[in-house]
């Protein structure tokens, strides 16, 4: 695992290569959820066809959670062994958890207008997923805070990186807290449906594109990831890095 | 690291004082029943339409919320959205007046975490 990982985050032609064997996948798997998604998965019989946002919505949140899952390890990681690595780890996937998060915020905006019949309801799971937001911003805010002021470059100094571990370890106690809130305190938010202790009914189609969408979006966001830490490396390298190299593929 | 404990505390407070606010989203009709206090104050009161109940009156919606076995009646003023419908969850925003009607102008649709297809697929089947 370890050495996989740092394999595939190596600035060098066969890594580069393998990232781009990874986005392709990543790619097709988009491909076949968006079939899935838009046209194999029937319309909702209470929703229509805004359940569908399902399939954009759902991998968000939980991509998100992973990001910041990551961040979680990432910071350990650093805290424990010091490799400045871990460091950009948890930069690049907090920044990828927000930019998800604000994501989830807008699908379910869109579906709840459509579908509730309201753009936005200070309901536990919203309000929570909010301050997820803001807490995840404020740590790469502080981040960027803590860099101007000591002067030091953002991933590759220990005076930003180690408070920003500290807060990168904390901010993960909202996750639970997010996820938790439509069962812990009475919501507008329906529950979770895939990860139920009892599973609902949800149809077989509806389960597929939901699974595959996930499935895609956690690889495309592995390849964002690995691509981020990659170019955040070659910055910081004092010397430039050899113009052989191929650029690795970029993915939405 | 002392400002920054201090941040976090303050960060702290400001979420268990917002999330107070929000944890009960809605009230059933039985804690609205069994509160006088709450009589005359806007709230949230949430439960599931009563089938049969629906009835269009001008601008006025008008249905009944149940939830445990309890009811009351509700006067919507406004459309409410499409998705609403007998038989599934609602929650509405105003005050429960002394004749027992509570008086709304906002209505959201509540529904389950279940998904099923809009006409009824060959052999139905439980996702594993």
């Amino acid at each position: 695992m370890q050495a996989s990982t740092v394999d595939l985050v190596a600035d060098t032609a066969s890594a580069a290569a393998a990232r781009r064997t990874m986005a392709w996948i990543a790619g097709g798997l988009a491909a076949a959820a968006t079939a899935a998604g838009a046209w194999l998965a029937p319309p909702d019989e209470l929703q229509g066809d805004a359940q569908r946002l399902m399939y954009v919505h759902v991998p968000a949140a939980w991509v998100a959670y992973a990001a910041f899952a990551v961040v979680l390890m990432a910071s350990g990681a650093y805290l424990i062994g010091g490799d400045l690595r871990w460091d950009r780890f948890a930069r690049a996937a907090a920044e990828l958890g927000v930019v998800l998060t604000a994501a989830a915020i807008a699908t379910g905006s869109v579906w709840g207008h459509l579908v509730w019949g309201t753009w936005w309801a200070w309901d536990p799971r919203l309000v929570s997923t909010a301050l997820l937001l803001l807490a995840y911003a404020g740590y790469l805010a502080l981040r960027r805070a803590l860099a101007e002021r000591t002067g030091a470059r953002d991933g590759g100094d220990h005076r930003v990186a180690k408070p920003a571990a500290v807060v990168g370890v904390a901010g993960f106690l909202l996750v639970p807290v997010v996820h938790f809130s439509v069962v812990w305190w009475r919501s507008l938010h329906q529950q979770a449906t895939m990860l139920a202790p009892h599973r609902p009914p949800i149809d077989a189609r509806m389960a597929t594109a939901l699974l595959l969408a996930v499935a895609a979006a956690t690889l495309a966001a592995c390849c964002v990831l690995l691509h981020r830490v990659v170019r955040m490396e070659r910055r910081l390298a004092p010397e430039p890095a050899p113009t052989a190299e191929r650029t690795p593929v970029r993915v939405g | 690291m002392a400002l920054l404990a201090v941040l976090l505390a303050a960060g702290g407070l400001l979420v268990t004082s917002a999330l107070r606010d929000t944890v009960t989203y809605y009230r059933t009709p039985a804690e609205l029943l069994d509160d006088p206090d709450l009589a005359g104050h806007r709230v949230r009161l949430g439960g599931d339409v009563v089938p049969g109940s629906l009835r269009h009156d001008g601008d006025l919606v008008r249905f009944r919320l149940a939830a445990a076995g309890r009811e009351i009646a509700v006067e919507q003023r406004g459309a409410p959205p499409e998705t609403f419908r007998e038989g599934t969850g609602a929650v509405v925003e105003g005050t429960l007046s002394s004749d027992g009607v509570f008086r709304s102008d906002h209505v959201v649709v509540r529904h389950g975490n279940e998904y099923r297809p809009s006409s009824p697929p060959v052999a139905p089947v439980d996702a594993r």
